[in-house]
């Protein structure tokens, strides 16, 4: 079982892992940027222009592609050592008191992961699928005469189970950040006591704002706090 | 002397192939001053006398040095307090009434020998794969004092140096990763000028005998440096993926 | 007399080791590959041969009874390693470490030896630091040192507490390399058993597998013994719980003489007894005496007091504080060395001034190091006018650095804190002087068999100083077997390889077997520990720290008793082919059992007092020095070397003469 190389050792994987959510993290500070347009609350205009731009733009449509392959080398990364790491204790422990040395959150990065999957498919089809795929015809023009993704937000926000589920989704990307980010710096290497406190800080104010953005969206829609 | 009763849960396993349980024990007369291990030899006394097998435990030093010691204590590595081998952990942590959970170190790459004892042949085969400066015997080497090093460097490598090889880091992970260990003698190494010249390959080669030993893959909750009884730091582990990387990227 | 042939080489004693070295018999590299080596024991001598010989080229096994290579005793020792290196610039010398071991030893070590040991401790240092030992440092970046009992220079190298964590943890490195090259065979969780005679020579051993019981027959053309001292034979000692004397005794049995064994060091700052239940006895480090004062209450009615509880050791006023070490040796004060500290304290203690519930314990005490420390430290910080309080919390910021680690593992095992109130110390056995006999090439009487180590007798005396084991143990590993083996098996370059097919072997392991199947066998009713915890007290008490002709006399009819219910009533339960601790345990202590009388039998024989051998009838009785131990060197200026005769009761002297040249004999005086 030779596990060489620039795939296989234990310490690749977890590069790979690290650089794949850091890649992943800044796809949401892209998204996480322009989804927020809708808070302008005009009626989803300057939210459908930055849509049609990510839509249309050829740069775009590629990275899209690698954020696809990103996406899912991470999923396979993480499943590949999550199982190497259930291997390496057949027997578990009749009593094992993980709060005494780790937050629970450190420890359950697969589960959170498999939750934000799982949210991950629904939230495709309520918009990927609609946007890229079978059109969004359904929603008509704003009032620029754009294709009107901001329609699909209002529709889909309507049923209070969706937005449970979505706020929840965003629990979870929550605590899988606040575990990630800061891990991920650690796994390539970059911990030094003058920086670690800025990492730190940074990683859990990511974790927070940008689900907390995230979680609003579908709870302001509802809410009918924007039209 | 003793004053307090306890209710010992411990794991009894015939040897490698059995299958193993968890067996009570009540044991009267504990007293404060005991150490946890005096206190499990107050038990096999009783139980030799009683015609039954000992619990088999490994240790040694019994002062916190050699490393012999281990014990899954109440779901902790090494029991609760910080900083202390299960030698060193005294009874006075516990009170009186106590129920007790005492089990060996979990791990595929720490075999069950009996009972609590295991096997933790895998860090000394990591250590063979380059835990060290190829330097041979000589009477003609420089002198000490010809190759300054810096105090932090110094302190820093010292700190790394002083790991026991326990094991408690691998039993505490959740993964059951052995990285706390490795990169503990990496570290040390690579901080010294006497390991420049091996630290590619010693980087490289110790990490690829840990994951042949099938330890898993650490994912940086922290818990080994919380439990570590010389509380080696995180910042070693960092290192380490350091070393590493420029190793995997750089070599030819 | 023939057998003890101590081999000193001729010449000056500057000269010895090197013209040796230049004269004796080496074996060329081709040939080196054909010879087997076995080396029992990998602390720092069995690490640091076995690594060494490896990278000769020799084909080399290594047995430990731990887990690991790693585990040995060594690793427990804290405060340094003397070498004569003089960095410090004040006036050290390969004389002058020389001339400290031999006085310190009182006059009964081997000058030749101590010498070379003096000699190479230099090497030692750049061999460590090379393997990336991380020795402590100045800010400049160079080596410290730190000062140790019983001598006035600084030549101690030290990491930390934990010296010798670190210098195993190099030699241990070294060992795992060869172990990783195919070049040295490892064989840990194995206990040497019996030691193989082939014609008169050692030619291999028998193990017991501790995993499988199963029983190995190993050959070679050398087997050295490199496995520590016997100091467990007091059952509570500072060595750890598998410390045992069984390969140096079965040696002994086998027609290795046994030197001196009634040396024993009894270290003088470790944590007193707290109970019955008591396994192990743990040391705090003698560097703590750099800096702690040692003192017992002036009164005995506050002494008295402090034992029921009524009192704390910081309610007693400075003017009614016997700094008794202070008082009796104003020149060496708290650092005397070893033996004299010990007594020191016994002596306050009987007479009625200990401070533990016990009335076994003395203070150290760092009030005084806080206050020094602390305005130091108020001066560096350029603070005003700064209060009692704040001096002492700045000063005790500065302990803490120095020894945190020590004061920690005080507070953990006794429960109380170090900083608020003095620790209480008391005198425990540590370390043995005596072992098994060796010529200047640390050959034993049997041809093929060397000892290293602890496991000799030879370097230092009746009583060692302060961080000289750790040298020791190297300087044999690194720098003297690797030579001095090559001049034995120069002889054996074309014998090939050792069969363990032979009646020889059929007959050890024989012996091994029915002596495993007697205790397995046995219908007694009595753990081990019972044995042991029993033999232990005799000698504490009759053998320890003061002896006298009747106690002696007495504790060799108890042993003889003590063996004997041993033999018929022990129990040992489990099976021959399993891990089965009770039956490791079992065959230490039966060795143990034996060698506690030949060690009474020495202790009678030796009607002096010198170093760690006290003999209460052999005292200065007036003058200055009065209580001081008073040596014979008109009688006793030898080695005691013991022939097993088949009774541990009747063993055979023979007496190697101590000749001293450089050394001039003088009462030993640290006043």
């Amino acid at each position: 079982m030779a596990r060489q190389g620039l795939f296989g050792s234990s310490l690749v994987k977890k590069f790979w892992m690290a650089l794949t959510g850091l890649f992943l993290i800044s796809f949401l500070v892209v998204h996480v940027t322009l989804n927020s347009f809708i808070f302008f609350n005009d009626g989803g205009v300057t939210f459908n222009t930055g849509a049609e731009f990510m839509a249309k733009n050829p740069i775009i449509r590629t990275m899209e592609v690698v954020l696809f392959i990103g996406l899912i080398a991470h999923i396979v990364d993480g499943l590949i050592l999550w199982s190497q790491n259930r291997a390496a204790r057949p027997v578990r422990y009749a009593v094992e008191k993980g709060g005494a040395n780790r937050t629970w959150y450190s420890a359950s990065m697969g589960i959170l992961g498999t939750l934000i999957l799982f949210f991950l498919i629904m939230h495709l089809w309520h918009f990927w699928v609609k946007s890229r795929i079978t059109g969004l015809h359904h929603y008509g023009l704003d009032a620029e005469g754009q294709e009107n993704l901001y329609g699909a937000m209002l529709e889909v926000f309507q049923n209070p189970f969706v937005v449970v589920l979505y706020v929840l989704g965003c629990f979870s990307l929550f605590w899988h950040l606040l575990h990630g980010f800061k891990s991920a710096f650690q796994s390539l290497g970059l911990n030094h006591k003058r920086y670690n406190p800025i990492i730190a800080f940074l990683g859990t104010a990511f974790s927070i704002v940008v689900p907390t953005l995230f979680a609003l969206m579908p709870i302001a829609i509802y809410l009918k706090w924007i039209q | 002397m003793g004053n307090m009763k306890l209710t010992l849960k411990v794991w009894r396993q015939n040897g490698p192939n059995d299958k193993g349980k968890i067996v009570d024990y009540p044991v009267n007369d504990v007293s404060e001053d005991m150490s946890f291990l005096e206190m499990l030899d107050v038990l096999n006394d009783e139980l030799v006398r009683k015609g039954e097998e000992p619990i088999a435990f490994d240790h040694d030093c019994r002062e916190g040095i050699c490393g012999m010691c281990s014990l899954f204590i109440n779901g902790e590595a090494h029991g609760p307090g910080r900083g202390i081998t299960t030698c060193q952990l005294h009874m006075r942590k516990f009170k009186d009434g106590d129920t007790i959970h005492v089990e060996p170190w979990r791990s595929a790459a720490f075999p069950v020998i009996k009972d609590l004892a295991t096997n933790r042949g895998a860090f000394d085969r990591i250590q063979a794969a380059g835990g060290f400066v190829s330097v041979n015997t000589s009477g003609n080497l420089v002198d000490g004092n010809a190759l300054p090093i810096p105090k932090p460097d110094a302190d820093k490598a010292f700190d790394a140096a002083t790991c026991i090889g326990c094991g408690a880091c691998v039993a505490t992970c959740p993964n059951g990763s052995a990285m706390l260990f490795t990169a503990a003698k990496v570290s040390q190494l690579s901080l010294l000028p006497q390991g420049q010249v091996e630290r590619k390959q010693r980087a490289l080669a110790m990490v690829e005998q840990m994951d042949k030993e099938g330890f898993g893959n650490c994912s940086n909750t922290g818990a080994c440096e919380i439990e570590c009884p010389k509380g080696i730091s995180l910042e070693h582990i960092a290192r380490l993926n350091r070393e590493y990387l420029a190793a995997t990227v750089t070599k030819e | 007399m023939s057998k003890l042939d101590s081999k000193i080489p001729p010449g000056p004693i500057d000269k010895k080791w090197t013209d040796h070295k230049g004269h004796i018999r080496i074996v060329a590299p081709a040939n080196k590959r054909r010879i087997d080596i076995i080396v029992v024991g990998t602390g720092l001598a069995g690490g640091a041969a076995a690594a060494s010989l490896a990278e000769m080229g020799y084909n080399v096994k290594a047995f430990c009874f731990q887990d690991s290579a790693r585990r040995a005793h060594s690793i427990a020792a804290q405060g340094g390693i003397n070498a004569a290196k003089n960095y410090q610039n004040d006036g050290d010398s390969t004389y002058r470490l020389f001339y400290d071991t031999v006085k310190g030893g009182d006059y009964r070590a081997r000058e030749a030896n101590v010498y070379r040991l003096a000699e190479v401790s230099a090497n030692i240092i750049d061999q460590c630091v090379a393997q990336g030992v991380p020795f402590a440092r100045d800010y400049g970046g160079l080596l410290d040192n730190r000062s140790f009992g019983g001598v006035q220079v600084s030549r101690t190298f030290y990491a930390r507490g934990q010296t010798g964590q670190q210098l195993l943890l190099g030699a241990y490195s070294a060992l795992m390399r060869q172990v990783g090259k195919g070049a040295v065979q490892m064989f840990d969780r194995h206990e040497m058993l019996d030691v193989v005679i082939v014609d008169g020579k050692a030619r291999g051993i028998i193990a017991r597998n501790l995993i499988t019981g199963e029983i190995e027959r190993h050959g070679a053309h050398a087997v050295l013994l490199c496995t520590g001292g016997y100091g467990n034979v007091f059952f509570l000692s500072t060595n750890a719980m598998g410390s045992n004397v069984t390969a140096a005794w079965k040696a002994h049995k086998r027609g290795a003489y046994f030197g001196n064994p009634c040396y024993t060091q009894i270290h003088p700052t470790c944590i007193p007894v707290s109970g019955t239940h008591q396994s192990k006895l743990t040391l705090m480090s003698e560097s703590l005496r750099n800096d702690g004062r040692i003192w017992v209450p002036k009164k005995l009615e506050d002494a008295q007091a402090i034992r029921e509880g009524k009192k704390k050791g910081r309610d007693i006023p400075e003017a009614d504080r016997d700094y008794y070490l202070e008082r009796r040796y104003p020149a060496f004060g708290n650092l005397v060395p070893r033996d004299v500290a010990s007594r020191a304290a016994k002596e306050r203690c009987d007479a009625g001034f200990g401070v533990n519930k016990t009335g076994e314990a003395v203070y150290l005490d760092f009030s005084a190091a806080f206050e020094r420390y602390g305005k130091q430290q108020a001066n560096i910080q350029k603070l005003e006018n700064p209060s009692k309080e704040k001096i002492i919390e700045l000063g005790k910021a500065i302990v803490s650095e120095k020894y945190g680690n020590l004061f920690d593992m005080y507070e953990n095992i006794v429960g109380e804190n170090p900083y608020d109130h003095a620790m209480k110390i008391y005198p425990a056995v540590h370390y043995t002087m005596g072992g098994l006999w060796v010529d200047y090439n640390l050959q034993t009487t049997v041809p093929g068999l060397f000892a290293l180590g602890e496991a000799n007798f030879s370097d230092h005396g009746a009583n060692r100083l302060g961080a000289s084991a750790l040298m020791q143990g190297l300087a044999d590993g690194y720098f003297v077997i690797p030579y001095t083996v090559g001049d034995y098996l120069a002889d054996d370059i074309r014998t090939g390889p050792i069969k363990t097919d032979t009646p020889e072997f059929d007959a050890a392991e024989k012996e091994v077997t029915d002596r495993i199947n007697h205790f397995l066998n046995n219908k007694g009713t009595k753990p081990v520990d019972d044995f042991h915890r029993r033999l232990g007290k005799v000698m504490w008490d009759k053998c320890g720290m003061a002896r006298n002709a009747q106690g002696l006399q007495e504790a060799i009819q108890e042993i003889r008793q003590i063996r004997e219910e041993f033999y018929r009533d022990v129990r040992v339960p489990g099976k021959a082919t399993e891990f089965n601790q009770e039956l490791e345990k079992a065959g230490r202590v039966a060795d143990f059992l034996e060698l506690g009388e030949l060690m009474c039998i020495d202790a009678l024989n030796r009607n002096e007092s010198c170093g760690g051998h006290f003999r209460e009838e052999y005292q200065e009785m007036e003058g200055p020095q009065q209580g001081e131990a008073k040596r014979d060197d008109a009688n006793y200026a030898y080695v005691a070397a013991w022939e097993w005769t088949g009774d541990a009761g009747k063993a055979n002297l023979h007496k190697e003469p101590l000749t001293f040249e450089e050394v001039k004999l003088t009462q030993r005086s640290y006043k």
